[in-house]
C-alpha cells in the first residue's frame, strides 16, 4: 500500500463516469452569457443549478464598484487581515453587515467556508460541546473536526431530538454551541428556528445560524431565517457568505457578543489566509445595499421558485419538503440513471447539479435545482419543457 | 447498568436490522472494513444506536472505533459517565 493507493477507488469512480460519457463534477462553463445563461460543455444552457439567488453577479453597480476598486487598490491585497490585508473597505463592510443585522460586531472572512472553520474551530474549546444538525454543510463538519470540543449530532430539523441531547448534557448544556442552517443546501428545507431558540434559552446554550442560502432570500429585509422567524435576538452568531445572494466570494459573521472581535486574534482561518481582494469587497458592499433595498428581487425569486416547483410537481417529480429557491428532485438509487438524466438535461440546455450519495442526506441521488430572481418566465417554461422530455423518456414523469 | 455483553448483544441486533447483508456480525466485525459502511452510513447507524441506548455518541470517538466491540466499549463508558 503506497501513499497514493487510497485514491484508486476515486479514480475508478471517475473513470466509470467518463465511460458513461459525462462527468457531472468536471463541468466546464466556457462562457458566461448572463446570470442565467452560459455555454456549458460546448452548448448553450439555462443555469438552474447556481446559487445566484438574486442574480446580482452581473449587476452594473456591482461591476462598476469592482472595476473602480481594481483600478484604485489593485487586484489583490497580497496578505492576511492581520498583516497587510486589512483595508478600510474590509472594515467598512464589517460595519455594514453588523448594522444590517442591528448588531454591534461583525467580521469578514475570505470565504464562507473559512468563516465556519474560524468560528467552529475557535469558539468552542476542549471542555465545550458542539451540537449540530445532522444535515449541516461540510464546512461546519470540517470546522468541528478542527475544534477540540466534543461534537454531537442531532437528527435533521428535529427539535425533540435536540431537546433530548441537551437534556443529557446536564450542566454542560451551558457550554454548548448549537449549529443550524437557515435553508439547508441540499433539500432546501428550513430549520425549526423558533423551537430551537426556545431550547437554546431553556438550557442556556449558544446558537450559531448559518444563513448562507437564506441571506437575501428570507425575511422582510433579506436577513434570513432569523428575521423571517422573528428570532434575530435569539442567535448568538450569524454566519453567511457573499458567494450566493451577494454574487461574489467571501464570508461574514455578526454577533451581539464582543468576543467575536477577539476571535480575530485566535482563529487560524482568519489569521493565516489572504484577505479578500478589493474588488470583491467593493462589489459585495454594493450588493449588500441592493439586497437591503431589493424586496422586488426577493419577490421575483419566490415567484420563480413557485412557478418552477409547481411545474415540476405537475410532472410528478418527487420534490423536497418545502418551497424554497433550492428545489431538489429526488431520483432513485440508480447512479447510472441519475447520471444519464443529468447528462440529457444538459445536452438539451438545462444545467442543474447532480448530487449522489454520500453527499445526499439519504441513499438516493438527487438533482439539485435552484432558482434566481434573474430567471425569465420563458426560461423557466423552457426548463420545464426540457425536464418533461427527459423525465418522460426515462419513465420518471407521471 | 448494562453489562458489556448486554450492550454487545443489543448492538449486534441493531446493526443486523439496519445494515443490509450484515448477518455475520460479532464483536470483531469492523464497521467500515467488514460492513462496507461509508462515513455517512456509520453516522446514520450511530443515530439509531444512540436512540436504542439513550446516549449521545460524540463524533470525536469515531476514529477510535473500528469494531463492534470498540463501539460496545465506548457505549458502556458513555452510559457510566451519564
Amino acid at each position: 500500500m503506497t501513499l497514493l493507493d487510497k485514491f484508486k477507488p476515486l479514480q475508478e469512480a471517475r473513470d466509470r463516469l467518463k465511460a458513461l460519457g459525462a462527468d457531472p463534477f468536471n463541468v466546464t462553463v466556457e462562457k458566461i452569457l448572463s446570470p442565467t445563461e452560459a455555454i456549458v460543455n460546448g452548448r448553450r444552457a439555462i443555469l438552474a443549478g447556481t446559487n445566484n439567488y438574486l442574480g446580482l453577479t452581473f449587476h452594473p453597480d456591482c461591476i462598476a464598484a469592482a472595476e473602480k476598486a481594481v483600478r484604485e487598490e489593485g487586484c489583490g491585497t497580497t496578505g492576511s487581515r492581520m498583516a497587510n490585508g486589512n483595508y478600510a473597505d474590509h472594515q467598512a463592510l464589517e460595519r455594514e453587515f453588523a448594522e444590517f443585522y442591528g448588531l454591534p460586531h461583525g467580521v469578514v472572512f475570505s470565504t464562507g467556508y473559512l468563516a465556519n472553520l474560524a468560528l467552529l474551530s475557535t469558539l468552542p474549546g476542549p471542555d465545550d460541546v458542539i451540537l449540530l444538525d445532522a444535515d449541516c454543510h461540510a464546512s461546519i463538519y470540517d470546522g468541528c473536526r478542527m475544534s477540540q470540543a466534543e461534537v454531537l449530532r442531532f437528527r435533521h430539523n428535529d427539535a425533540d431530538d435536540l431537546d433530548k441531547r441537551l437534556r443529557r448534557l446536564k450542566e454542560r448544556a451551558s457550554r454548548t454551541l448549537i449549529v443550524v442552517e437557515g435553508i439547508y443546501s441540499m433539500l432546501g428545507d428550513m430549520a425549526p428556528l423558533k423551537e430551537i431558540v426556545e431550547l437554546k434559552r431553556k438550557y442556556g446554550a449558544y446558537l450559531m445560524v448559518d444563513e448562507a442560502h437564506s441571506l437575501g432570500v428570507l425575511g422582510a429585509q433579506g436577513r434570513g431565517l432569523v428575521e423571517s422567524e422573528g428570532v434575530l435576538d435569539g442567535a448568538d452568531f450569524i454566519v453567511g457568505t457573499f458567494s450566493k445572494s451577494l454574487g461574489a466570494i467571501g464570508g461574514y459573521c455578526v454577533s451581539p457578543h464582543p468576543e467575536l472581535d477577539i476571535l480575530r486574534y485566535a482563529a487560524r482561518p482568519y489569521i493565516f489566509t489572504a484577505s479578500s481582494s478589493p474588488s470583491l469587497i467593493a462589489s459585495t458592499r454594493v450588493a449588500l445595499r441592493l439586497l437591503r433595498e431589493g424586496s422586488d428581487l426577493r419577490d421575483r425569486l419566490w415567484r420563480n421558485a413557485r412557478r418552477f416547483r409547481e411545474g415540476l410537481k405537475s410532472l410528478g417529480c418527487r420534490l423536497g419538503p418545502q418551497l424554497s429557491p433550492v428545489i431538489p428532485i429526488m431520483l432513485g438509487e440508480s447512479r447510472e440513471q441519475a447520471l444519464l438524466v443529468w447528462h440529457e438535461l444538459l445536452e438539451r440546455g438545462a444545467y442543474v447539479n447532480l448530487v449522489m450519495p454520500p453527499a445526499t442526506p439519504d441513499e438516493h441521488c438527487l438533482l439539485r435545482c435552484s432558482m434566481s430572481a434573474a430567471h425569465e418566465e420563458e426560461q423557466i417554461d423552457r426548463l420545464l419543457a426540457i425536464f418533461r422530455e427527459v423525465f418522460t423518456a426515462h419513465g420518471l414523469a407521471a | 447498568m448494562m453489562s458489556y455483553q448486554d450492550i454487545l448483544a443489543e448492538l449486534i441486533a441493531t446493526i443486523r436490522a439496519l445494515a443490509p447483508g450484515a448477518d455475520e456480525v460479532d464483536e470483531h466485525t469492523e464497521l467500515v472494513g467488514n460492513l462496507g459502511l461509508d462515513s455517512m452510513k456509520v453516522m446514520n447507524l450511530l443515530q439509531e444506536i444512540e436512540d436504542r441506548f439513550d446516549v449521545s455518541i460524540p463524533l470525536n470517538v469515531l476514529p477510535d472505533v473500528r469494531t463492534v466491540g470498540d463501539l460496545a466499549d465506548k457505549i458502556q463508558q458513555l452510559l457510566q459517565d451519564q
